[in-house]
C-alpha cells in the first residue's frame, strides 16, 4: 500500500508529542504537485530513539582520512574509538612498496585515567616519537576523540612540535565525537584539514598525462574505485588522486594540478571540491559510477566537459563494449528482481546513487533517506542559501580559502561554464529527492521505531542499510542488503559492480533458505483423521 | 601482510599497536543484554553506541539492540542530565522495555555526570526500571564493563528478603558466548541443582528465525530471578575479571559467599566446576557427566600426537586465555607466549582480581615451560615475539588473522569479537563437550596444514 498522510500521521502520533513534532519535518511523501517539499535535515538526534547515526571521529578518522594508506593515524583517546575504526570499514588499498602501506594498522594512545587527570600530550607526543621510529610513514595524522576536547589537550601544538622535530607533515584533526550531530561534522573538519595541510603541498606545477582528474568522495570500498579507474584509464584519463580511496598523502599533495574533480559523494566532500574550485579555478562534476546508466551519463558528461572528439569517440567505444558485455548477464537478473520493491536508507549518499541501479533491475525504491545528510543532498545545491546553520554545527569551523597567487587557473571560459552548466551537472547536484517517484517515503535519520513501521506498512521485498538492521530486518523474513560494507562483497561501483550487485540481489531473493522458516508443524494440525458420527464403534 | 612490523623489540610507551581489547561500554552492553527485556543505554555521544551494536552485531549475526544519549557539544559542557532525561522517557513511551540499563562512556564520566541523582530525578513509568553501572572506557577494557555491569545489576536489583537462604546457587558465566551459557546451564541442569545464571544472553542475541521480530526475546535473566540472586546459598563467579567483582558485591550486600572459579574451558576447570558444585550441593555427579568426560580424555589420548609439543601462541581476555592456556598445556603442548590487552589491574577500586600475569606464569612453571606472558600488551608485541621465536598455532579472537596470514600460522578463532567466521557463537568452548570442540578446532588446524604443507608422497590418507 501506500502511505498517505493520514496513514502518516497515524504512525506519528504513537510518539510522545515532542517527538512527533520533531520526526514530523524528517519525514515527507514524495509529491511533484507540490512547488517545493522541504525536509529538516542535519539537526540534532533524539535522544532515546535508537538512531543509526555515528559521530564526529567516524566521519573524520572513519571516513575520510583512515583510507589513506601511507599515513599512520593516531587515534588520541581510550581504545575503543580506534579498534572500532580497524578494519572494519572496507576501504581497500594496496600499495607497491607494502611497507609503505598502513591500511592493516590500528595506533590509539591508549588513554587512560592519569592521561585524562593529568593530560594526554606527553603520552601523544611519545607515539609519534615511536611511530616515526617503528613506521617512518610520509605523514602522521592525529584524531581527537570525546574525552580531549573536554580535557584541554591541545593537539594543533603537539601535532606542530612533532612535524618540527621530525620534518613529516603531522596533522591534527579535532573531530571529537560529541562535534555536529552526526558523522558529517566529521568529514567537514577532515576536510578543511586535508585542504590545509595536504592539498597543493606537492611541487607539480602540471600533470603529467592527458585529461588529469581527481574522484573525490570515492573511498574505495569493495575494490568501487579500481574498477571505476579501470574505465577511466582506459578512455584516456589520468587520475590524479582518489579522495581517499586507496588514496596517499603523496597523491593527495599534487591534487591541485587536475583539471576536473568528480564527485561522487557529495556530502562527504563538497567542501574540498568548492575550496579546489576557489583556490585553483578546477571546477568539480557530479558523477554517479553506481548503475550502469549513471555510469554512462557521468562518463558522457566528463568527455563533454574536456570537449575533445577524440576523447568523446573513445568513451563511447568503451561504453558500447561495456554494455554488450554486461547487458545479457544483468537480462538473466532482471527476470529475478522484476517488479520488486525496496528500502533505501544509507548514510549520506547511496541513499540516492542506488536507486538508480535498483531501477535498472527492475526494483522501485519506495523508502529513501540518510542518516546524516543535509538539506542539500536532499532537495539539491540551489536551497543551500536557505540552511541555517542552528546551535550544534555553528561550532564546526568553515574554512575560507583565496585563490592561489600562483597556481590558479580558470581550467574553462566562463562562457563554456555557463553553456556546460545547461547540459552536465557542474558544481551542482541536484539531490535525491527530485529523482524519487510521488508517493515515495523520504526519511531523514531513519530510526529504529519507524523501520518497523514502514516495513509493516509498505512490505519491501529487500531493504538495503548497514550492519545494525540487517538482521533486524531478516528476522521478518525479508532480504536485508548491506549498502555501507556490501556484505563483504563488491565492486558495485562501474560496468562489473552492476554485474555484482545484481548478482547479489538475485542470490538475496532466490536463496533456498527464506523457505525453511515455518516449520512444517505449524501448517499441519497434530491430530488428523475424521470423527466418527455417534463415536467410535470399538469403544 | 603487516610488513612494517620489524622482528626487533623496542619498548613502547605511547599506547597501543593493534590492541588486544577494546574499550568498556560494549562489554556494559552484551551483559545488560542478558537481561530478560532489557534495553541498554549508552550515555555518552552516540558514535560509541553505534560502533558498539556494530561489533556485537558482527560477532553474533544478530540484531542487537541499544539506545544513546546523543550528547551534542552543549551537552558536553553542561552535562549530559537533559540527555538521559529526555532519552528515558523516550525509550519507556516508544520501545517499552521492562528495565533500562544505562552506561557510561569516556565522555560523561570526564564530564562527571552524576547517574544516581539523574535517574532518580527522572521521570520512569511505574513498575518499569532503570539500573547503571560506570563504564570510563580509559580504564581497563570490555571485560571490565561487563563486569561493572554484572556488579550494577547487583547493586540495584538483588535482594536478600529470606531468613534462611534457598538452596541454589548464583551463576555468573563471565563475557563468554550464548552457546557457551546454555552448556554451562545444561551442565548444572544435569546435576540436578536449582540456579540462577546472571547476565544470560542466550535466547536474546542468538535468537531463532522465525519470520517475525520480536525486540525483547525470549532469553535473558528475568528481573525477578535477579533480585531472588540475594536468596542464594552461594554465588559462583566464572572467570575472576568479568564475574569477581559483581560475586563479591553480592557477598557484600546480600551474605551470599563467592567461589570465583577459571572460566570452565578445558578439563582442568570443567573439573573444578563441578567438585565445586558437588561439595556446595551434595550432589552426585551424573553418569551422563561422568561418560563426556570419559569422551574426552579417549580422545585426548587417541590424538595426543596431533599437538605434543607444539608452540602455541594464545591472547586475548583474561579469563579466557588463562583458562585456555591451562588446557592446552593438559594437552601436552607449549603455550610460550600468552598475552591479553586488558590490563593486570582492570577491576573498579576495591576489586580482587588475582594477577593475570601471575596466574599464567604459575601454571607454565608447574608445567615447567618457558614462555612470554603478559597483561595489558598488543598484537603488534605478540607479532614480534612470534617474529624472534616461530609457534606452531595462534589462538585469539579474529584480529589475530592478519599475524596469521603475516607468518604464515595455523590459527584457531577463540573469543571476543570474531567477525569473520559463523557458528561459533552457537556452540560451546566450556564443559567437556566445549573442550571436545575445541580439540576439533586444533586438531583440524594443524592436520590441515600438515597436509597442505605435505608432498606428494608424504601425503597421508589417515593421521
Amino acid at each position: 500500500m501506500a502511505i498517505n498522510q493520514k496513514v502518516l500521521e497515524e504512525l506519528l502520533n504513537q510518539y510522545p508529542s515532542k517527538v512527533k513534532r520533531n520526526r514530523k519535518k524528517h519525514i515527507i511523501i514524495k509529491d511533484s504537485a507540490l512547488a517545493r517539499q522541504e525536509i529538516e535535515a542535519n539537526t540534532r538526534t533524539i535522544p532515546g530513539i535508537i538512531t543509526n547515526r555515528g559521530c564526529a571521529f567516524a566521519g573524520c578518522k572513519g571516513v575520510v582520512l583512515g583510507p589513506l594508506k601511507d599515513v599512520i593515524h593516531i587515534v588520541h583517546g581510550p581504545i575503543g574509538c580506534a579498534f572500532y575504526t580497524w578494519g572494519a570499514r572496507r576501504n581497500k588499498a594496496k600499495s607497491e612498496d607494502p611497507t609503505k602501506n598502513f591500511i592493516n594498522y590500528c595506533v590509539s594512545t591508549d588513554m587512560q585515567e592519569s592521561d585524562i587527570v593529568f593530560g594526554g600530550e606527553k603520552k601523544l607526543a611519545r607515539m609519534i616519537d615511536e611511530v616515526m621510529e617503528i613506521f617512518k610513514p610520509n605523514a602522521i595524522f592525529i584524531s581527537a576523540t570525546c574525552p580531549v576536547g573536554l580535557i584541554g589537550d591541545d593537539l594543533q601544538a603537539v601535532a606542530k612540535a612533532a612535524q618540527e622535530k621530525h620534518g613529516i607533515p603531522i596533522l591534527a584533526f579535532n573531530c571529537e565525537g560529541y562535534k555536529g550531530v552526526s558523522q558529517s561534522a566529521g568529514h567537514h573538519i577532515a576536510n578543511n584539514g586535508l585542504m590545509e595541510g595536504v592539498i597543493g603541498q606537492g611541487d607539480w606545477e602540471e600533470a603529467p598525462g592527458k585529461y588529469p582528474i581527481n574522484i573525490l568522495g570515492e573511498y574505495n570500498i569493495g575494490g568501487d574505485s579500481w574498477e571505476v579507474e579501470r574505465i577511466l584509464k582506459e578512455i584516456g584519463y589520468t587520475v590524479i588522486a582518489v579522495m581517499t580511496g586507496d588514496g596517499s598523502y603523496e597523491e593527495l599533495k599534487n591534487a591541485h594540478v587536475a583539471e576536473l574533480n568528480l564527485v561522487q559523494c557529495h556530502r562527504s566532500i563538497n567542501y574540498i571540491a568548492d575550496m579546489l574550485e576557489t583556490k585553483y579555478g578546477t571546477p568539480w562534476l557530479k558523477v554517479n559510477f553506481i548503475g550502469v546508466q549513471a555510469t554512462i551519463d557521468s562518463l558522457r558528461n566528463m568527455a563533454l566537459y574536456f570537449g575533445d572528439p577524440a576523447l568523446i569517440q573513445k568513451t563511447e567505444e568503451v561504453i558500447a563494449r561495456e554494455l554488450a558485455r554486461v547487458e545479457p548477464i544483468l537480462g538473466q537478473y532482471k527476470k529475478i528482481c522484476q517488479g520488486k520493491t525496496a528500502f533505501c536508507f544509507v548514510g549520506g549518499s547511496r541513499g540516492h546513487h542506488y536507486q538508480g541501479l535498483y531501477a535498472e533491475l527492475g526494483i522501485e525504491t519506495v523508502l529513501a533517506g540518510y542518516e546524516f545528510a543535509h538539506r542539500d543532498d536532499y532537495e539539491g545545491r540551489d536551497v543551500i542559501p536557505e540552511i541555517k546553520l542552528d546551535a550544534d554545527t555553528k561550532n564546526i569551523p568553515d574554512l575560507h580559502v583565496t585563490p592561489d597567487e600562483r597556481r590558479f587557473r580558470l581550467k574553462i571560459s566562463p562562457e563554456r561554464m555557463e553553456e556546460l552548466k545547461k547540459k552536465i551537472p557542474l558544481r551542482n547536484y541536484k539531490g535525491m529527492n527530485i529523482e524519487m517517484k510521488d508517493g515515495s517515503i523520504i526519511v531523514d535519520d531513519l530510526n529504529h521505531f519507524e523501520t518497523e513501521e514502514f516495513i509493516r506498512l509498505l512490505k519491501p521485498d529487500i531493504f538495503s542499510s548497514g550492519i545494525k538492521d540487517k538482521y533486524v530486518v531478516q528476522k521478518m523474513g525479508i532480504p536485508s542488503k548491506q549498502l555501507h560494507s556490501y556484505d563483504y562483497s563488491g565492486p558495485y561501483a562501474g560496468f562489473n559492480g552492476a554485474v555484482n550487485f545484481a548478482r547479489d540481489i538475485a542470490m538475496a531473493f532466490t536463496s533456498p533458505t527464506w523457505n525453511f522458516i515455518t516449520p512444517p508443524w505449524k501448517n499441519e494440525p497434530l491430530l488428523e483423521g475424521t470423527i466418527a458420527e455417534g463415536g467410535c464403534s470399538e469403544c | 601482510m603487516l610488513d612494517c612490523t620489524p622482528k626487533e623489540i623496542k619498548e613502547r610507551t605511547g599506547g597501543a599497536i593493534n590492541p588486544a581489547k577494546t574499550c568498556q561500554p560494549i562489554g556494559a552492553m552484551y551483559a545488560a543484554l542478558g537481561i530478560h527485556k532489557c534495553l541498554p543505554h549508552s550515555h555518552g555521544s552516540q558514535g560509541c553506541c553505534s560502533y558498539h551494536r556494530m561489533h556485537l552485531t558482527r560477532h553474533f549475526r544478530d540484531p542487537i539492540m541499544a539506545s544513546t544519549s546523543s550528547f551534542t557539544e552543549g551537552a558536553s559542557v553542561f552535562g549530559g542530565g537533559a540527555n538521559l532525561k529526555t532519552a528515558i522517557k523516550n525509550v519507556f513511551a516508544i520501545y517499552n522495555p521492562d528495565i533500562m540499563a544505562v552506561h557510561t562512556t569516556c565522555l560523561s564520566e570526564t564530564i562527571g555526570d552524576d547517574l544516581p541523582t539523574i535517574i532518580r530525578t527522572a521521570e520512569i513509568p511505574e513498575g518499569k526500571v532503570v539500573i547503571h553501572a560506570n563504564t570510563p572506557s580509559y580504564q581497563g577494557s570490555h571485560v571490565t564493563g561487563f563486569s561493572n555491569m554484572t556488579k550494577g545489576m547487583v547493586n540495584y536489583l538483588s535482594e536478600a528478603t529470606l531468613e534462611t537462604k534457598k538452596n541454589q546457587a548464583n551463576i555468573i558465566p563471565g563475557f563468554v558466548n550464548p552457546g557457551d551459557m546454555r552448556e554451562i546451564k545444561r551442565i548444572i541442569n544435569t546435576m540436578g541443582i536449582k540456579f540462577i545464571m546472571f547476565p544470560d544472553t542466550s535466547g536474546v542475541v542468538d535468537s531463532p528465525m522465525t519470520g517475525e521480530y520480536v525486540m525483547y526475546p525470549r532469553g535473558g535473566t528475568r528481573l525477578a530471578d535477579l533480585k531472588d540472586t540475594g536468596n542464594s546459598k552461594v554465588t559462583i563467579a566464572l572467570g575472576s575479571y568479568a564475574s569477581s567483582d559483581a560475586a563479591n558485591q553480592l557477598e557484600r550486600k546480600c551474605q551470599v559467599p563467592a567461589i570465583v572459579l577459571k572460566t570452565p574451558i578445558g578439563i582442568k576447570a570443567t573439573d573444578q566446576l563441578l567438585m565445586t558444585l558437588r561439595r556446595q550441593f551434595a550432589v552426585e555427579i551424573p553418569y551422563e557427566l561422568e561418560e563426556e568426560r570419559g569422551q574426552l580424555v579417549d580422545i585426548m589420548t587417541d590424538t595426543h600426537f596431533h599437538f605434543h609439543g607444539k608452540k602455541v601462541a594464545i591472547f586475548g581476555d583474561p579469563d579466557i586465555v588463562l583458562a585456555m592456556t591451562e588446557f592446552v598445556l593438559s594437552l601436552g603442548m607449549k603455550p610460550i607466549y600468552v598475552l591479553t590487552g586488558t590490563p593486570g589491574t582492570a577491576g573498579a577500586i576495591g576489586s580482587n582480581l588475582g594477577n593475570f600475569e601471575d596466574d599464567v606464569r604459575e601454571l607454565l612453571e608447574e608445567a615447567n615451560i618457558e614462555g612470554r606472558v603478559k597483561a595489558g600488551g598488543d598484537l603488534f608485541e605478540l607479532h614480534q615475539w612470534i617474529k624472534n621465536e616461530k609457534v606452531d598455532l595462534l589462538i585469539g579472537n579474529t584480529y589475530g588473522k592478519y599475524i596469521a596470514r603475516a607468518e604464515d600460522l595455523p590459527f584457531v578463532r577463540l573469543g571476543f569479537p570474531i567477525l569473520d567466521r559463523s557458528v561459533h557463537s552457537y556452540l560451546p568452548v566450556v564443559g567437556y563437550k566445549g573442550a571436545m570442540r575445541l580439540l576439533e578446532m586444533i586438531s583440524n588446524a594443524l592436520l590441515d596444514r600438515a597436509d597442505r604443507d605435505a608432498s606428494d608422497e608424504d601425503f597421508e590418507l589417515v593421521m
